[in-house]
């Protein structure tokens, strides 16, 4: 059976991990190799990188830096930002991506997204829709020149399928950095409206989010970048907690914490005194291949 | 551990990078991304990486004058040879990917579209997924019984049983993995399925020795 996917999500900016919040605040975080080692370790299903200066900048997708990044990442590396041309693309998986995220130019250039599946496939192109609610209504941001369209997340997002993507990536714009959950009205209907997985972005900060989200909607993939950079052992702890909730996901990491229990803001709680002393006298052994 | 020099296929599609680091990452260090010809024709083993559509692949390798050379190693040599994802697919006598198209038909079947009977399964087939495979094959040996790992595709290669190495099920009984004799073949991304992928990667150049 498919599993649901923990995706961890790197929004960099100036070749640097950032926290995000709302799309306008940005605090540093750190390095990019070292947090997707640490996803990656983590068992994060996928690592999502999208670098949010290199379309402003003008200049393309940093190479340099994706190789650094994918250097000891072993599971899917999802490239976004500035991506203009097909040489882009090839140049990407040539660096050890290998997904690409298209966003600003299937704007500026409709046809990039069916000329990239048409030779890659489909399934190597993520179509990236950032969402805004205004007014409760949702409709598409263009975090380029910071505007909102008047375009509905769910037209766009057919549109984009048909051109040829094979994954939405829903991000929101107000959630942002929130963590008070995703938006389940618009990513169920966004689901709906297309046959491709979505995997949804934003708002994520307790493991119960993760629950929320593919237990409501028909989402593939949820994503956090904050929740899994500040909390410690927040993969492991959400991975576990989905588990317990008999949802689909995989887990192939050493610690499991499947006996684990959380408390409401899901951080671990201590255990007792005899499993403690049970735990003296365990021997673990590390994973090797 | 013996060095076996691994040739990894440039031929313009693929996610070369990845593969790359997979396998360096396994300490093996005579690793070569090539499209030359005499490079690829003196390699221990070979490793056909695949993230494209099936024409473009196809003529990747034409226009390289790379299936002559391959149809050489594999067909006349019998030397061992890898394919992930559409690098399996090529290996197909023909696909139906925007058209049909020849294939290099090292294993007889084709490529078809992935067409689930649930609406509620959603194309491409993208995540983790658990595959189970046949009793006694060498690449999944050190793994577990239904070892999780990482697909993404929109096609899958439909043939005779007897060329089945590994299932998954996505609505349908899809083939996981394939072989015949030297020739090896994972629908899935072992580079990018983490700890299982890496030893699957192990197990397949740990056959690779005893050639």
């Amino acid at each position: 059976m498919l599993k649901k996917r923990i995706v961890g999500c790197l929004t960099i900016k100036d070749s640097l991990v950032v926290r995000s919040v709302g799309f306008k605040l940005y605090f540093p975080v750190g390095s990019p190799e070292i947090a997707a080692r640490f996803l990656s370790q983590w068992g994060a299903d996928e690592i999502i990188l999208l670098d949010i200066s290199a379309t402003r900048r003008g200049d393309g997708p940093n190479h340099k830096l994706i190789e650094r990044v994918s250097r000891n990442c072993f599971v899917p590396l999802t490239v976004g930002g500035g991506i203009r041309t097909v040489d882009d693309v090839q140049a990407l998986l040539q660096s050890g991506a290998d997904k690409v995220a298209i966003n600003s130019a299937a704007f500026e250039k409709p046809n990039l997204i069916g000329d990239v599946a048409g030779v890659f496939g489909s399934q190597c192109v993520v179509a990236t829709i950032d969402c805004l609610r205004l007014d409760k209504r949702a409709v598409v941001y263009r975090h380029v020149n910071q505007q909102a369209t008047a375009l509905h997340p769910k037209e766009h997002a057919t549109r984009l399928v048909e051109l040829g993507a094979g994954e939405i990536l829903l991000n929101s714009v107000d959630r942002d950095g929130a963590g008070k959950g995703f938006d389940l009205d618009l990513i169920q209907e966004v689901c709906g409206a297309v046959t491709t997985p979505v995997i949804c972005c934003g708002g994520a900060g307790r493991p119960e989010h993760f629950i929320e989200i593919f237990s409501k909607t028909r989402a593939s993939a949820a994503a956090a970048g904050n929740f899994f950079h500040f909390y410690e052992h927040s993969l492991t702890i959400t991975k576990s907690v989905l588990l317990q909730s008999e949802i689909s996901i995989r887990q192939d990491t050493h610690a499991t914490y499947h006996d684990a229990k959380t408390s409401s803001d899901g951080r671990l709680l201590r255990q007792s005194d005899s499993y403690l002393e049970d735990l003296l006298f365990l021997r673990a052994d590390r994973e090797e291949i | 551990m013996k060095q076996p020099t691994i040739a990894i296929i440039d031929y313009g599609v693929g996610n070369t990078g990845s593969v790359r680091n997979a396998i360096d990452w396994l300490g093996y260090k005579r690793i070569l991304l090539t499209d030359d010809r005499t490079s690829i024709a003196g390699a221990d083993a070979l490793v056909l990486p695949g993230v494209g559509a099936f024409k473009s692949c196809a003529d990747g390798l034409k226009c390289r004058g790379l299936d002559q050379v391959l149809q050489e190693y594999v067909m006349v040599r019998g030397r061992p040879i890898l394919g992930i994802c559409v690098g399996m697919q090529l290996m197909a006598s023909e696909s139906e990917e925007n058209g049909v198209h020849k294939g290099l038909n090292w294993i007889p079947g084709r490529v078809v579209k992935l067409r689930p009977e649930s609406n509620s399964l959603t194309v491409p087939h993208v995540g983790w997924n658990e595959v189970s495979a046949v009793e006694g094959d060498p690449l999944f040996s050190r793994l577990p019984e239904g070892a999780s790992f990482y697909f993404d595709h929109s096609f899958h290669f439909v043939g005779q049983a007897s060329s089945t190495a590994a299932t998954c099920c996505y609505g349908l009984t899809i083939n996981a993995a394939i072989r015949r004799d030297n020739v090896f073949g994972v629908q899935f991304h072992p580079e990018k399925s983490h700890t299982n992928g890496l030893k699957l990667f192990r197990a397949f150049f740990n056959f690779v020795d005893q050639c």
